[in-house]
């Protein structure tokens, strides 16, 4: 027997939780004064504080804690008047105390929200995914173990260490049981990871590159019989970091768990790690005997208290949420919802508003970001912005307004200055690419196809407009399709009397 | 020869230039290299980069440049302390090949005072003991009788003192290891207010009770270094941002007329040693006649004050000693290329740690595992914070208070290396003050009739009220001193004439 999603959603519901780890954008680590740049040369990013040095000791990043509580306000958690750190005691070898920092039972934020929406069967739908915690630790060290087949540590000749992420500063979003998803966990999980990551970005807190592993996802699934009213046995998938891999691994997990329990097997609480090929999972460390961390307070900190003024300071500067801003500017600029999706999507939505925010006519800012230049970036898989400027974008879409542009001409301008040519005006002026509006210059050249086509010529002064087409396409023949074909239109049939 | 005078005095004669930093240093190593071998105070000299600072401190001396009080004085450093460049063991062996990378606070502050580092001083094991015989390099002896014990965790500092192979010396103290040293070796030790002098760089035993502090062979000395190296630090979280107390003019100021000084009814008594608790008595005889009050206090949760810390500190250390892994630093065991990172981890630690540290280790694993959490680590804060109360309670009708340091003189090397709990026993009245975190200090008060070895007189002030102490003490050494004719290290054997 072997089911399908859709097979299985009809036999199993499933229990849903998401923990997200967000890499903070703080210039120094968590603990101590090291640079946290992403890609620096191995270990020279490193101090006595972040390589547990004996004797060293942590201090805590104020700006983190400032993070911290801009996510936790941003997810309508309540700040605790008082947290604290705690010591998670194992050992590993890419943790340089063997033990990590990490908030445990005081954490910084707790008890929040977020709203989500997916399109369902039955239309737009929106989820309130609950949030647990949002806690403050620091990450650990990077093993790369060479030799061997699969790059993983058994069977590895030996192992290299970088510390230059440990101590970076790690916020972890823990979400509460998602009930209720039915068959809509896999994009309810995709939907609240991209609307947490929105929300960072907003923050302006984290990076948030997935693929850089600045937000990574563990999720969290079990399931059990539709109705049955017991919890199943779950899995953790760790450290997901794409949208469309959360969305495929709580998809493949669910297939998975599904057709073990409908075969008769049981599922094994366990750390499974996510394969992209396949979108299925595999086991990692097995988790039935319950680790022990041996937590305790942290003695080398003290407890995080934050002044409460402080914390009404932040709340006063969040930013837009997402979500209200999304539905604000698609007001504004009369957006139909497949377009919007389709520019958030493509994560353009900054991108546009800043091009309209310079001035340019939001409709064209939207068709020039989402179709020309999102069609040559796609082809060299970078980002538009990476491309050409919204600067340059915007003054391209004023010169087509101002008619100085044909979008013919346009599309010409932007790939020249993709091509490195420089700014709009340098490609139109290397290219010769303006629009022949000159009436001297177009009414010298009707006057050469009338001389030329005579006969023509007659016909549309006999009241024959639609032979004016040839003439027409003579003048713009003549003037290399510079020229404003409505505009020549216009001045041919009143020099024909028309 | 300066060696026997008071680091106060050879300050004095390097400010008149009557003798040089480099020469008073040399002295010193002579007298190193005269009793060490006996006394094993010292794990490393680093005599080539101490006499190069003493030569830099003469040259600014010479060049008018105004220098701190202690400029050019020599300092022994207890070994738990980062030296940048210099051996730290902890007196372990799995720290060993280790040269730290960076100072210790202290020691930056020792530097930048012009103290001239001699050496790192012997101790036991990660500071975990009351006789230096855990370490892994062989004990320390007593300079009042090599067959017995000088007290430790730091014992190699205090013996340092004691046999004027430095004035001035640095500890640490977790539960006693500054004040049980100074009290068997007949000198003074300061412990004082947690936070108050920066942890960092010190190699952690328990962090919630460790603390750095001054020894030296009198009160006036002590306060001297004690003012070199206190002082917030925003390296040290848990580091006290308030200004340090003026403990040099307490402990100059000899007058403690109307002062309330209360003792602890619990910490005498039953495993006291008769001459130990007699030469207390006098001392307190003493304190009146200097027009102090003597009131009682009890202090009840004193009672569980050694258990908790058996739970605390093992806890603690468990967690602080899991980097000792052979990954980055130190011994490395077992490395031969067919064992796994987890089986050399294993073996280096094995091999590398000695017995008392594993059984801490052990025990503060087993503490902090889940289930037994609330019961033992749990359990333990909430007696810290009873006697905390009792602190509090009793600062309420005294100024400071006082008790025996140890309840024993010195006792002979091996005689309760089988027996854990007996020595730990000898950290009774010492350990309520660290739990409290607040300040004490141990002055010597006499010779026990019974051997005729020092006894150390424990003064406790509330936190940050740590010039209390300085200004009892100072004191109460001025009317001893002039009772005896003589300070009491002139009663005790001289090493290098015996030779």
């Amino acid at each position: 027997m072997s089911l399908n999603y859709e097979q299985a959603v009809k036999k199993y519901e499933p229990t849903l939780g998401l923990e997200v780890h967000v890499e903070l954008n703080t210039k120094s680590k968590m603990f101590c004064g090291c640079a946290t740049e992403f890609g620096a040369q191995p270990n020279t990013q490193t101090c006595p504080v972040c390589l547990g040095l004996p004797g060293s000791l942590p201090v805590v990043n104020k700006k983190a804690i400032e993070s911290t509580i801009l996510i936790g306000l941003a997810l309508n958690c309540s700040i605790a008047p008082y947290s604290r750190f705690a010591r998670k005691n194992y050992f590993y070898p890419d943790m340089p105390k063997n033990f990590q920092t990490s908030q445990y039972d005081e954490p910084i934020c707790v008890n929040g929200y977020l709203d989500v929406e997916i399109d369902t069967d039955d239309g737009s739908k929106s989820f309130r995914v609950e949030i647990e915690r949002v806690h403050m630790e620091e990450d650990t060290g990077k093993s790369l173990h060479v030799g061997g087949s699969t790059g993983r540590i058994h069977g590895a000749d030996y192992s290299l260490l970088d510390y230059n992420r440990a101590g970076i500063p790690l916020v972890e979003i823990v979400t509460k049981i998602i009930p209720n998803t039915g068959k809509y966990a896999p994009q309810v999980a995709r939907a609240y990871v991209a609307s947490l990551r929105d929300i960072l970005r907003g923050l302006k807190v984290s990076d948030v590159k997935m693929e850089q592993g600045s937000l990574r996802c563990d999720v969290n699934l079990s399931l059990s019989e539709i109705n049955s009213g017991k919890l199943g046995t779950r899995s953790e998938t760790k450290n997901v970091n794409s949208l469309r891999s959360v969305e495929r691994a709580v998809n493949g997990e669910f297939v998975r768990q599904a057709n073990r329990l409908a075969s008769g097997e049981r599922i094994i609480q366990e750390t499974r790690h996510f394969l992209e090929e396949s979108g299925q999972t595999r086991p990692g460390r097995s988790k039935e005997q319950a680790e022990d961390y041996r937590y305790f307070p942290e003695p080398d900190l003290v407890p995080v208290i934050p002044d409460s003024k402080w914390i009404e300071e932040l709340r006063k500067s969040l930013p837009e949420k997402p979500a209200d801003r999304r539905k604000r500017l698609q007001q504004a600029w009369s957006v139909p919802d497949k377009e919007m999706s389709a520019m958030v999507n493509a994560e353009l939505l900054d991108t546009v508003e800043e091009t309209v925010l310079l001035g340019a006519d939001p409709t064209r800012a939207r068709s020039w970001w989402l179709g020309e230049i999102s069609r040559i970036a796609n082809d060299r898989t970078v980002f538009p912005t990476e491309l050409i400027s919204v600067k340059d974008v915007y003054q391209i879409i004023t010169l087509i307004n101002q008619g100085e542009l044909t979008d013919k001409l346009a599309r010409q301008v932007v790939e020249g200055v993709i091509a490195g040519e420089g700014s709009p005006a340098d490609v139109i002026l290397k290219r010769g690419l303006k629009v022949v509006s000159d009436d001297s210059q177009l009414m010298k050249a009707i006057a050469d196809a009338i001389a030329a086509a005579p006969e023509t010529a007659d016909r549309v002064r006999g009241g024959n407009i639609p032979a004016a087409g040839a003439l027409i396409g003579a003048v713009m023949k003549a003037t290399g399709g510079q020229a404003d074909a409505a505009k020549v239109r216009e001045l041919l049939l009143k020099h024909l009397g028309q | 020869m300066m060696i026997r005078e008071s680091a106060a005095s050879m300050a004095a004669a390097l400010a008149s230039k009557e003798i040089s930093a480099v020469d008073l240093a040399n002295q010193h190593y002579d007298q190193i290299t005269a009793v060490d071998k006996d006394v094993h105070a010292f794990l490393y000299l680093d005599k080539e980069g101490a006499l190069a600072h003493a030569a830099e401190v003469d040259k600014k001396r010479a060049a008018g440049e105004k220098l701190s009080p202690l400029a050019g004085v020599p300092l022994a450093l207890k070994d738990v302390l980062t030296q940048k460049g210099i051996p730290t063991t902890c007196g372990s062996k799995i720290l060993e090949g280790w040269r730290p990378p960076y100072d210790s606070t202290v020691v930056t502050k020792l530097k930048s005072a012009g103290i001239v580092i001699l050496g790192k001083t012997n101790m036991d094991e990660f500071a975990m003991g009351s006789s230096t015989e855990n370490s892994a390099f062989g004990p320390t002896k007593n300079p009042w009788d090599l067959t017995r014990i000088p007290g430790g965790s730091g014992g190699g500092s205090s013996a340092s003192l004691a046999a004027y192979e430095a004035p001035l010396a640095i500890g640490t103290d977790t539960g006693g290891s500054i004040r049980q040293p100074a009290a068997v070796t007949g000198t003074v030790g300061v412990k004082p207010t947690y936070g108050g002098v920066s942890r960092y760089g010190l190699v952690a035993f328990s962090s919630s009770l460790d603390q750095a502090g001054p020894c030296a062979r009198s009160v006036l000395d002590t306060a001297l270094l004690h003012q070199v190296i206190a002082g917030f630090d925003p390296k040290d979280s848990t580091s006290i941002n308030q200004n340090v107390p003026d403990v040099v003019a307490a402990a100059k100021k000899q007058d403690i007329k109307g002062m309330k000084i209360g003792v602890v009814k619990q910490l005498s008594g039953n495993g006291y040693q008769k001459g130990v608790e007699n030469k207390f008595k006098e001392s307190l005889d003493e304190l009146v006649k200097l027009g102090a009050e003597i009131v009682e206090v009890s202090c009840p949760n004193f009672e569980y004050a050694l258990a908790a810390y058996y739970l605390i500190a093992p806890s603690e250390c468990s967690s602080n000693l899991a980097r000792f892994d052979s990954i980055r630093f130190g011994l490395r065991v077992g490395d031969d290329g067919s064992k796994s990172a987890e089986e050399v981890m294993n073996l280096t630690r094995a091999a590398g740690f000695g017995r008392e540290v594993k059984r801490r280790i052990i025990l503060g694993t087993y503490a902090l595992s889940s289930g037994y959490y609330d019961a033992y680590y749990g359990s333990a804060q909430k007696v810290r914070t009873l006697i905390k109360r009792d602190f509090e309670s009793a600062f309420t009708k005294c100024d400071v208070l006082v008790s025996p340091t140890a309840p024993t003189t010195a006792f002979k090397i091996g005689e309760k290396t089988n027996d854990p709990l007996a020595m730990y026993l000898n950290d009774i009245a010492t350990i309520p003050v660290n739990m409290a975190g607040i300040g004490g200090m141990s002055l010597p008060c006499g010779l026990a009739e019974e051997d005729n070895l020092p006894v150390g007189f424990q003064i406790m002030s509330p936190a940050m009220k740590d010039d209390r102490m300085y200004l009892v003490g100072g004191a109460l050494e001025a009317t001893l001193n002039n009772k005896w004719g003589k300070p009491i290290l002139d009663f005790a054997p001289n090493l290098a004439a015996s030779k």
